[in-house]
């Protein structure tokens, strides 16, 4: 990074669509992927005479992201006429948020793991509750001239979330949008599915350089078009070696030309100019007079901060803090989500052995949910029984072996520890035949038991494997330190 | 007069309005007019008066999270100038 002549500046737009079962402003239902123009009325299609009503949990909803994103409530808050003609906007304006947006001044922590693993704070100007527009496909196949127009989108609640330009990189930006993300799943506000649209990403992003005159900036792209995290990544990296590339060659800076937009095209992996965006005044901005303005009580939003629960930079924190688990232990957990933290404390609470807990989940456990494509929700082995098979291995009862044969008969079989155990012929050797099994191994091995008392305790290792073909139920260590005990008194 | 040419040329413009030079003159005129009119509340002293959003005084009118039937889509695209009964046809969007 240090050796680029440059610093690269970005600052992300994010649209959220919220989880509400109806539009922002019409009781129309919000589900994903019904017919074509089957979920309007005569609200979102801006037809004379309709009135828009706010829908309360949308709001709610907005209002604990913005909780969740360290904002400011403003007491006072109203919605925008912002216009603009394009033919999947019925009204001919978005209702949207203009100079009294419902929070500002937040903050997200990311933490970026490429090299040393830093925490960077990432402001958030504002998160404002506007809706969404129709959707627009050009129908090439039919030869015909015409653009088709589906509006059941329209009218979506969306939530805008600005942050400040202080991400630095594409990996802080894409730290930035897998941080937030996970937040926006565990306040469980949006299905963030970006196949759906129901989170889309625009980006700005200029260069700062260090040239003899003082510090010179270019002029700023938005980058539209993004449809995966990935493609974020792709495009900015892509884009600031291209405004790099034209500074050299035309010197044009930041305030010399208005601000462009740019296409993201994910096949070429090149970004293409757009029509210019439209100065902010010529949206002409101004009070929608068909809605009223909401003011938030501060009881209000202490009631609302209530429900926002554990978020994941705490949940990190506690899971090193109480259980002892390593920085990447936790980042591991707490990004499968809610549940499975809420699974790991439960076993790790029940067998009383957390570092043990953390590897198992993190291997056995994970890999068997990727696997079968299952969440943990749907995982058969309920942490109960998994917190008595990771005792039964804490106390010696079971080595890690055995222990995984058993964890694979209760995952398949859908058996308790005991019964598994029982299944696979697992009994405890008691610990006259352990002693008289190591007795014969010994009398069999006189190399081992030479090499044992010239200082070489490794050479026991040696009787291990013979010992479980003999049994497969006695268990290493102790195999281990009774061998080394008889040797010593011989 | 309070408004341009130029001021009219670009409403017209961000309206999508195709205005002819005698409509551009004509509406310059009449919509100075209205702005005149309206300007005349500039003169009042409103030093101590705060701004308004609305001119009702409700404030915070929600409605429930609850569907309620849409329209049906033969209804919705009777009013189209243009459709092929399943999307609204509109002169082709490019550019995007």
């Amino acid at each position: 990074m240090s050796d680029q002549p440059y610093e690269i500046v970005i600052g992300l737009e994010v649209h959220v669509q919220l989880r509400t079962r109806t539009k922002l402003f019409c009781r129309c239902s919000t589900e994903f992927g019904q017919p074509a123009n089957t979920q309007t009325c005569p609200v979102c299609t801006g037809q004379p005479g309709s009135l828009p009503v706010m829908n309360r949990d949308a709001f709610q909803l907005s209002m604990k992201t913005a909780l969740a994103l360290n904002c400011q409530i403003p007491e006072f808050t109203r919605w925008d006429r912002k216009q603009y003609y394009y033919p999947d906007l019925p009204k001919g304006y978005q209702i949207s948020q203009y100079d009294l947006p419902m929070s500002c001044d937040g903050w997200l922590e990311i933490c970026e793991t490429q090299g040393e693993s830093s925490e960077k704070r990432i402001g958030i100007i504002r998160a404002h509750l506007e809706e969404d527009a129709g959707k627009s496909m050009h129908d090439e196949a039919s030869g015909r001239a015409d653009s088709r127009i589906d509006l059941n989108r329209t009218g979506t609640p969306l939530l805008e979330i600005v942050s400040e330009p202080d991400l630095r990189s594409a990996a802080e930006a894409r730290a930035y949008l897998d941080e937030l993300k996970l937040l926006l799943q565990y306040l469980d506000v949006s299905d963030c599915n970006m196949q759906e649209g129901s989170l889309r990403v625009d980006a700005n992003v200029n260069l700062h350089l260090d040239e003899p005159s003082g510090l010179i900036a270019t002029p700023i792209v938005e980058i539209k078009n993004l449809n995966s995290f990935r493609a974020v990544e792709r495009a900015l990296e892509y884009e600031s070696r291209r405004q790099y590339e034209v500074w050299l060659e035309q010197g044009v800076k930041k305030g010399d030309i208005p601000k462009q937009t740019r296409g993201w095209d994910d096949q070429l992996e090149v970004t293409r100019a757009q029509r210019h965006k439209e100065e902010s005044s010529d949206y002409r901005y101004f009070p929608d007079p068909d809605l009223v303005p909401v003011v938030v009580t501060p009881d209000e939003v202490e009631r609302v901060r209530r429900s926002v629960g554990e978020l994941p930079a705490a949940l990190r924190s506690r899971l090193q803090a109480e259980y002892g688990v390593s920085e990447y232990d936790a980042n591991v957990i707490v990004n499968q989500g809610r549940d499975f933290v809420a699974y790991f404390v439960e076993v790790a609470d029940a067998s009383g052995d957390a570092k043990r807990t953390s590897n198992w989940i993190q291997q056995e456990i994970l890999r068997r949910m990727n696997e079968l494509q299952i969440s943990i929700r749907q995982f058969p082995v309920d942490a109960v029984d998994l917190a008595s098979l990771i005792q039964a291995i804490a106390t010696g009862q079971l080595d890690s072996s055995r222990g995984r044969d058993v964890f694979g008969r209760m995952f398949e079989q859908g058996e308790a520890v005991t019964d598994a155990m029982q299944s696979l012929g697992i009994v405890n050797v008691d610990e006259g035949s352990l002693r008289s099994l190591c007795e014969d191994l010994l009398a069999e091995n006189p190399r081992v038991v030479a090499e044992v008392k010239e200082g070489k305790e490794k050479a026991v290792g040696a009787l291990i494997g013979q010992a479980k073909r003999l049994n497969p139920n006695v268990n290493p260590s102790e195999v281990r330190a009774v061998c080394l005990e008889l040797i010593s008194q011989q | 007069m309070s408004l341009s040419l130029a001021d009219v040329q670009k409403v017209a413009m961000l309206a999508r309005l195709q205005l002819s030079d005698a409509d551009l003159e004509r509406m310059t005129s009449q919509l100075g007019q209205i702005v005149d009119y309206v300007n005349q509340l500039a003169e009042l002293d409103t030093e101590n008066v705060s701004p308004l959003s609305h001119a009702g005084e409700l404030v915070n009118v929600f409605a429930d999270d609850n569907p309620r039937p849409s329209l049906t889509r033969a209804e919705v695209l009777s009013g189209a100038p243009k459709q092929d009964e399943e999307c609204y046809r509109v002169p082709a969007v490019l550019g995007e």
